[in-house]
């Protein structure tokens, strides 16, 4: 199998807004190659004939019907949030200037 | 940010290259809750009050699918001659920003509910272009971002941003064009017809108003160009969130000339995003775009597999109201009229309400008559849409009956409308009020008549010679005398009686 790099760790990194020091590239680059290895196995004894399974349950088509249901007041839905205004999630700058 | 952008006219670009478009298009749905959780869709509530666990991407909560989402979801399909998936998956769009507080998109990747379609548009002209549909897929829009302290209310130069997540999770359906290719010089001209057609095949289906100035209905416009007898596509460009049917053309014409500009100077085109811009009708460059896999998609782990069972979709696809390219079709011959009339009557937006009055009980010849001449002079005056006159179909139906009766003439028709336009009421009252009704008391047109030969005796004797055409005149003076309010024809027949001629 082929290992998981030090690049492919810094760039999922990156995706995640994650920091992470250089010496803990390597760490998880480590980790991540054991831990894909290990689910890797199942490739060896699932043949084609099995398909990929994402779902553990035997189930579709859960659905409900479309009726409003009530939903958390204003106070509620923003009682988590780190900042607020306007009734409003306020949050940090998004892009600076161009 | 001020840099000047290279073009080159619109003919020199395709002189020497074919354009290819793809067309993303996403529209919002009229369902009365969002697309995974009870929350209402209503416009206009107060911020963050339309908000739950489930779409605020909160610890534990669960998902559950709208079922008028997916059956709408499978509406459009079958009305974009699509196949229906027997078996399709949700996916997360990993992606960070605060306008999705989960951290990612419930969407579908390759599993879509609808594909391999099309759609036949017709433009201007009449002339009838086959756009192909790649996919049409299940999504949840966004929560609305305001930029607070920079210049315009943009992101750029931003202080920060206030998010109001009523809208995240309102059920989407994103529908992409496979690419367009071949349409050459009316290749911007297909990309507004595609979405305009789009946008009525939506409406007629009932699952949402598709407005697109209220953001009901967006467009990505892609495009590429490759040069002249190529065949492998060039790199494209994304304009996003182009909201107007003037302003898909408009941005597709700009892309054209920009990257013709480009590549006639050797340059190569960056894969990037754009924004297209409303005043100025040009694009600017947003950000580049992220590599797909950067989503990191991957099956919805909290949604079970849509399995739309064969007598489920059948049973929606027997339900279908008659598309919008059918109904024109089928009323264009029932009417006997010429592509361009109905080219019209669609630019006008006066077909609904023409079909309106027609089933009102109204004559199909007099209700485009009406619609299309005195309202839609009346509309273009007041600067309103037609839809928005102050007259119901079944109103100028009323008049076309009065008309057909006899009991008013053109002229009084008029004044008629005219008056319900004024709010003076329905067209009886107004009839009432303002005293409007031909002189139908054969004994009052008769005196007029008598006293109009009476008083022409030249004019009555070239008649009685056999100049039928000079009994314009005697009707005129009769109108004249009656103050517009006699039936022209019956007056005619009156005048002749009397001089003992007979017409023809």
């Amino acid at each position: 199998m082929p290992g998981i790099t030090r690049e492919e760790v810094a760039h999922l990194a990156r995706l995640a807004r994650l920091e992470l020091k250089p010496e803990e590239l390597d760490h998880f680059a480590g980790q991540l190659d054991d831990i894909i290895g290990a689910v890797a196995r199942v490739s060896e004894v699932a043949d084609q004939d099995v398909p990929p399974t994402s779902h553990p349950l035997p189930l579709t088509n859960v659905m409900r019907p479309d009726e409003v249901r009530p939903s958390l007041t204003p106070e509620q839905a923003l009682s988590g949030a780190p900042a607020q205004e306007q009734q409003r999630f306020k949050v940090p700058q998004i892009l600076g200037e161009e | 940010m001020t840099t000047t952008t290279d073009l080159v006219s619109y003919e020199d670009a395709l002189a020497a290259y074919d354009p290819v478009m793809g067309l993303e298009v996403h529209v919002e749905l009229g369902t009365k809750t969002k697309m995974f959780c009870g929350c209402s869709t209503a416009l206009g509530a107060d911020p963050n009050s339309q908000t739950c666990p489930v779409c605020l991407g909160l610890p534990g909560a669960l998902p559950v699918v709208n079922a008028t989402g997916v059956e709408s979801a499978i509406k459009i399909g079958l009305a974009l001659n699509c196949e229906i998936a027997e078996w399709c998956r949700f996916a997360r769009k990993n992606y960070f920003y605060p306008d999705m507080p989960k951290n990612f998109q419930t969407s579908q990747y390759d599993e879509p509910i609808a594909f391999n379609g099309y759609l036949d548009v017709q433009l201007e002209d009449g002339e009838t272009f086959r756009v192909e549909i790649e996919r049409a897929h299940m999504e949840e829009d966004t929560g609305k971002s305001t930029h607070v302290g920079g210049a315009t209310g943009r992101i750029h130069g931003a202080s920060h941003s206030l998010l109001d997540y009523n809208r995240a999770g309102i059920p989407l359906i994103e529908i992409v064009t496979k690419p367009i290719v071949g349409a050459g010089e009316r290749a911007p001209e297909v990309a507004k017809a595609y979405v305009r057609e789009l946008r009525e095949v939506i409406r007629a289906l009932g699952v949402s108003e598709a407005r697109m100035e209220m953001g009901q209905m967006r467009c990505d416009v892609n495009l590429s160009l490759m040069p002249k007898g190529a065949d492998k596509f060039g790199t494209r460009s994304e304009t996003k969130n182009v909201n107007s049917l003037r302003s898909v053309e408009r941005a597709a014409r700009y892309e054209i000339m920009r990257h013709a500009a480009v590549l006639s100077g050797g340059g190569t085109i960056v894969q990037e995003t754009r924004h297209f811009h409303e005043d100025t009708g040009s694009t600017t460059s947003g950000r580049v775009k992220e590599e797909a896999e950067d989503y990191r998609y991957f099956p919805e782990p909290d949604l079970v597999p849509v399995a739309p069972s064969r007598e489920w979709v059948e049973e929606i696809r027997a339900a279908l109201p008659e598309l919008p390219l059918a109904r024109r079709t089928r009323l264009l011959a029932e009417w006997g009229i010429s592509a361009t009339d109905m080219q019209a009557i669609l630019n006008a937006g006066a077909l609904d309400l023409i079909v309106a009055t027609i089933d009102a009980g109204a004559d199909a010849a007099a209700a485009r008559k009406w619609w299309m001449g005195e309202l839609a002079r009346s509309a273009n005056e007041s600067g309103t849409a037609l839809d928005e006159l102050a007259i119901t179909p079944r109103q100028v139906a009323r008049v076309t009956e009065l008309v057909a009766k006899g009991d008013l003439n053109d002229k009084l028709a008029r004044q008629v409308i005219e008056g319900v336009l004024a709010g003076e009421g329905t067209p009886d009252e107004v009839v009432d009020k303002r005293g409007l009704k031909v002189v139908s008391d054969e004994g009052a047109l008769t005196a007029a008549v008598e006293e109009a030969i009476a008083g022409n005796p030249a004019i009555a004797d070239k008649i009685r010679g056999g100049k039928v055409a000079a009994a314009g005149a005697l009707v005129g003076a009769v109108m004249k005398a009656t103050r517009g309010q006699a039936d022209a024809a019956r007056v005619k027949e009156l005048i002749l009686d009397k001089l003992g001629v007979t017409e023809g």
